[in-house]
């Protein structure tokens, strides 16, 4: 006889091991910011939640306190508030445009008990495994993080991942790396600028994390060589007064075609910042939109005060020095690879999420496993504008399709059928996104959300 | 449901002093917070005069907020119905726990849009000011001095009359009268002519209450209002507008209370 302990009812098998039955609980993996929506909104449209976070808090990367946190002590946001904030629960008026990591996170908190979160999740609690289950089910087995204790498996209605996608590090396979006597981390593990006092730093990647700390770098270290392997458009945090999110948004409601709406910024930028190659940096190689965009004021600035030197990419490490593509060679005491991160679901099977070799996943807008309708995952997209607000109608999108599912079993299929089952892979940008391994999921706030509007409204449709 | 919300991101709400008045019960009884808001020229304190205490008695910690340009908030004489319920959103969210929204009058035109930015627990919209040009023309038959002017920009002046019944001493009146503000030219305009709001977040109950000899909101508004939340109004007679300074105030708070404690359904 099995008794049950937690939250455990009637048992079932799988492999000779006991399965628990949640009944049509879902089960929502990670409590950072799309976990914490994800709750929110099932809750909100009357489903039983059980999350589960390897973590002993909520925030995900935004508490610095977990030990796979990206955020380092000067990060500040790069979306102004309007665009970082759920959409039902605004920042208080009286913080700033750009909120430091630190009240992101208080906020993160203030919403989890706002809306009496913390009782639906496990936390101190990995998910190791993720199996569908007869009748679109899932068995979701967890165990204590980091590895003691036995595992257990639930059996749930349905499974939303919300893992985030910036914990696992990209690190390049340069050559010679192993031989390189100086110290390499990944951005991920560099947390202080007081590593940086003194010494000479090379930071390589033009993404805002490889900004932020070359400015960092520019301030505490002896030298800094900022390596990226193109140019880029810089955006101030500013434009004529305003956050530059806020600006572009004036812009983008005019519903000006994207050709003349690059054409204006590049214009914009080139007034408000300048030519680069002034500076010494390379002229962008793409149209702006065309890479993730980059927030950042002071980079320029400290290039302007020699603080930074702009270098190509790396061609390969030495023992005591780094070769750039154009021959030259720096010799840093730390680099740091500021390189990216890669999602990683190694709970699933990657035909779970129809992922490509690279590991991938293949969603409905990014969110909806067309195999598998009780399965999604939230957050797992990057965009001209803040994260939050997007999760935050997925979730809702997430929450109304299982509604219709239970509700109309026989609409839903039809549904599914026809919205989301057949809809061919696109990209929800106008833009011509550059191909490197960071930009398949990039999209543009408006025209992902019209797109998460259709859905919507279909779904609501299909209701009535 | 409209995702697509360039007014909030290219043009935020720009921030403003505020005044929030709170009564707390001495002891957390995990009863869910309730938000009152005062219609037009009203402020935070006319909720401090009876109904904040009376609530925190029960047991509910009540707060109340003056919309900008109202009671102790700050100045703001070009506001609209949309500075009015981010006011109303942003004390909402400042509280630890997710709020019950009340809006009294044209505060209920407030709370309908500040719903539709916030998922409250629940609503009450008490002697709802929904405007329109039906409730126009009762105030301008009822109260035309105080009424015509506002279509120029003038201030809406509610008379001691509408507001309250004869068991309201007429001194008392008259200083409630006295403390009278004014909302913004654009806001009173906007009551006549406003966009519907958009549909409320999370389903929240609606409760409409309301006084059949109310001399600003007709009968006829509450039972329409009730009914667009699918229920029809609580009903207080021989009470004025301002049911929660009127001589009876504590019947509609203790019914609104009651109503919550039963799950507000
Ligand atoms: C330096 C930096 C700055 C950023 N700035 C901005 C910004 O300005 N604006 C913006 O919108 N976004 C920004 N982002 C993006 C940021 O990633 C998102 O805002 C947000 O944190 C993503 O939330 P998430 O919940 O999807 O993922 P995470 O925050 O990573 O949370 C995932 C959670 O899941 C848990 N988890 C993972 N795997 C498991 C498992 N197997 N079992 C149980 N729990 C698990 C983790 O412990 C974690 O708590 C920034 C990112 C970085 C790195
Ligand atoms: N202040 C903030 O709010 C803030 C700060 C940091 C990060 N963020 C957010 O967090 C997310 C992650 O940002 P991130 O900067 O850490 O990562 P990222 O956006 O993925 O940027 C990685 C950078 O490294 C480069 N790179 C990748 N592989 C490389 C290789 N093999 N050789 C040379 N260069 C390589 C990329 O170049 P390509 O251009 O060629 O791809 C890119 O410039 C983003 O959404 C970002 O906006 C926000």
């Amino acid at each position: 006889m099995t008794t049950s302990t937690d939250h455990d009812s009637a048992t079932l098998w799988r492999d000779g091991r006991p399965v628990y039955d949640r009944g049509e609980t879902v089960c929502v993996v990670g409590a950072g910011p799309s976990g914490l929506v994800a709750i929110k909104n099932l809750r909100e449209h009357g489903f039983g939640v059980d999350c589960y976070e390897r973590e002993t808090g909520v925030g995900g990367g935004w508490n610095w306190r977990h030990d796979r946190s990206p955020v380092y002590g000067s990060a500040h946001l790069i979306s102004s508030k309007p665009f970082t904030q759920f959409p039902d629960f605004p920042m208080p008026d009286d913080w700033p445009d750009y909120p430091h990591h630190s009240q992101v996170l208080s906020y993160l908190e203030r919403y989890a008990d706002h809306f009496d979160l913390r009782p639906h999740v496990w936390f101190g609690t990995e998910v190791v495994k993720v199996e569908p289950a007869d009748g679109m089910r899932w068995d979701v087995t967890t165990r204590s993080t980091g590895g003691y204790g036995a595992e257990r498996t639930h059996r749930y209605a349905a499974v939303v991942v919300a893992n985030g996608h910036n914990w696992s590090p990209n690190l390049p396979a340069y050559e010679g790396l192993d031989d390189f006597k100086g110290r390499v981390v990944h951005s991920s593990a560099y947390k202080d600028p007081a590593e940086l006092r003194g010494k000479r730093v090379l930071v390589i990647g033009g993404g805002n994390t490889g900004c932020d700390i070359a400015v960092e770098a520019a301030q505490q270290a002896s030298r800094c060589w900022h390596s990226t392997r193109r140019g880029y458009w810089y955006a101030p945090k500013y434009l004529l007064g305003r956050p530059a999110d806020q600006f572009h948004d004036a812009i983008l409601r005019l519903r000006l075609p994207l050709r003349l709406r690059q054409w204006l910024l590049q214009r914009t930028l080139r007034l408000a910042v300048g030519d680069l190659r002034r500076f010494g940096m390379r002229r962008p190689d793409h149209k702006v939109f065309e890479t993730h965009p980059i927030v950042n004021s002071q980079l320029i600035y400290h290039v302007g005060h020699g603080g930074i030197a702009p270098v190509p990419d790396i061609r390969r490490f030495r023992q005591y020095s780094v070769e750039l593509t154009d021959g030259t060679e720096v010799e840093p005491d730390v680099v740091i690879a500021a390189t990216g991160y890669r999602p990683r679901f190694e709970f699933l099977a990657p035909e779970a999420l129809a992922a490509t070799p690279e590991g991938r996943p293949r969603l409905h807008l990014h969110a909806f496993s067309r195999r598998h309708p009780t399965l999604a995952v939230a957050g797992l997209v990057e965009s001209d504008s803040g994260l939050l607000p997007l999760v935050h109608w997925q979730t809702v999108a997430i929450a109304r399709w299982l509604r219709l599912r239970e509700a109309a079993p026989q609409r839903a299929g039809e549904f599914w059928t026809g919205a989301v089952a057949k809809e061919a892979d696109r990209r929800w940008t106008g833009a011509k996104v550059q191909d490197t391994p960071r930009h398949w999921f990039e999209v543009s706030h408006v025209d992902y959300l019209r797109a998460l509007q259709k859905m919507i409204d279909g779904l609501a449709g299909a209701r009535a | 449901m409209r995702l697509i919300r360039f007014d909030d991101w290219a043009s935020p709400v720009p921030p403003v002093r505020r005044e929030v008045r709170s009564a707390t019960p001495e002891l957390d009884e995990g009863k869910p917070p309730v938000l009152f808001v005062p219609g037009f020229g009203h402020g935070a304190w006319a909720f401090a005069e009876f109904w904040l205490e009376h609530a925190a008695g029960r047991g509910f910690p009540a707060h109340a907020v003056s919309p900008r340009g109202h009671g102790g908030s700050g100045t703001a004489p070009k506001a609209s119905l949309r500075a009015y319920a981010h006011d109303v959103v942003q004390a909402a969210a400042s509280l630890p726990r997710q709020v019950v929204l009340v809006g009294h009058g044209a505060g209920a035109l407030v709370v309908e849009r500040a719903l539709a930015r916030y998922p409250a627990r629940a609503a009450v919209l008490a002697a709802p000011v929904l405007g329109g040009w039906a409730t126009f023309g009762a105030a301008v038959r009822r109260n035309p001095g105080g009424t015509l002017p506002a279509i120029f920009g003038g201030r809406l002046r509610l008379s001691r009359r509408q507001l309250f019944s004869r068991e309201v001493p007429d001194a008392v009146a008259k200083g409630y009268v006295g403390r009278l503000g004014r909302a913004s030219a654009r806001a009173q305009w906007q009551l006549l002519l406003h966009r519907a709001p958009e549909p409320a977040v999370g389903d929240p109950p609606v409760l409409v209450v309301g006084s059949p000899d109310d001399r600003v909101v007709p009968p006829s508004a509450l039972t329409s209002a009730a009914r667009r939340y699918g229920g029809a109004p609580l009903l207080f007679p021989g009470m004025g507008h301002d049911l929660m300074l009127d001589a009876r105030w504590r019947e509609p708070i203790d019914a609104i209370l009651d109503w919550l404690e039963k799950g507000g359904s």
